[in-house]
């Protein structure tokens, strides 16, 4: 291996997270807060349609209440509108961001 | 209020409840087709914009998704139409995809009934009832508060028997 001229290769630079272009960033379903889902029914539906575990799914269901809203799945933009449908198929109030 | 007996899931309903069930349930088919208005609050929230701040992103989810939403609520009021028994009461048995459309469709009927009363976060039942009834106890609120109670109560009982 003596004697061989190493490659002259640039560093890849990792680009930071808020250099990425928003549009390859993923996206986010996000289900918010309201007054008249029972908050079981949540929970069953995050394990339902997600196949979340109980504690995880209950955790959700909590930062929901709590918070307002919460994060329950991210992904392609096709995926997370997908999901959002099936949720209000659910009745809950589900909206697509980017994350 | 349903139970869990082998692999269905049974109630039995005085006739005043069927009346009740049928009455939310046509109710729901009804917003559905007649006259399907965005502008309807309840039509908004059974119906959410996807995108909040972006009424062209809205617009295209909805092309996409929302025949096949609309026909899958009222499908799931159907199912709670095709089980219900005649005139009179009777017992309700259910598998478990039609407990499972009865669960979504006593939600949106909630739902509905939620955005027309007015329930907020932290609405006590209890107490809404109570002033109604000391308001006017022949009143329509009376009547539809204690059916939303009711619809709360069916529908918790269902979800306990379908996770037990």
């Amino acid at each position: 291996m003596g004697g061989m001229a190493a490659p002259q290769v640039a560093p890849v630079e990792t680009p930071d997270t808020d250099e990425v272009p928003a549009a390859d960033r993923p996206w986010v379903t996000i289900v918010w807060d309201d007054p008249v889902n029972l908050m079981t029914y949540v929970t069953w539906v995050f394990q339902k349609l997600f196949g979340y575990s109980r504690e995880k799914a209950e955790q959700l269901m909590l930062d929901v209440h709590h918070k307002g809203k919460a994060v329950v799945s991210s992904g392609a933009r096709e995926r997370m509108e997908h999901d959002a449908s099936q949720l209000h198929a659910y009745g809950l109030w589900a909206t697509v961001d980017r994350s | 209020m349903f139970r869990r007996r082998g692999d269905r899931y049974v109630a039995t309903f005085a006739v005043d409840e069927v009346r009740v069930l049928r009455k939310v349930a046509s109710e729901v088919v009804g917003l559905l087709t007649d006259g399907f208005d965005h502008s309807d609050p309840v039509v908004c929230r059974l119906f959410p914009e996807a995108y909040p701040e972006d009424a062209v992103g809205t617009a295209e989810f909805r092309r996409y998704t929302e025949g096949d939403l609309k026909t899958a609520k009222i499908d799931q009021a159907g199912a709670i139409l095709a089980a219900l028994p005649g005139d009179s009461g009777g017992e309700v048995r259910l598998d478990a995809e039609a407990a499972e459309a009865w669960l979504r469709a006593l939600n949106d009927a909630r739902l509905a009934m939620g955005v027309r009363l007015e329930i907020k976060d932290g609405t006590d039942l209890g107490a809404e009832l109570d002033d109604a009834v000391a308001d006017d106890p022949s009143s329509s609120r009376v009547f539809q508060l204690s059916v939303y109670a009711y619809l709360g109560y069916l529908q918790e009982s269902l979800l306990n028997a379908l996770i037990d």
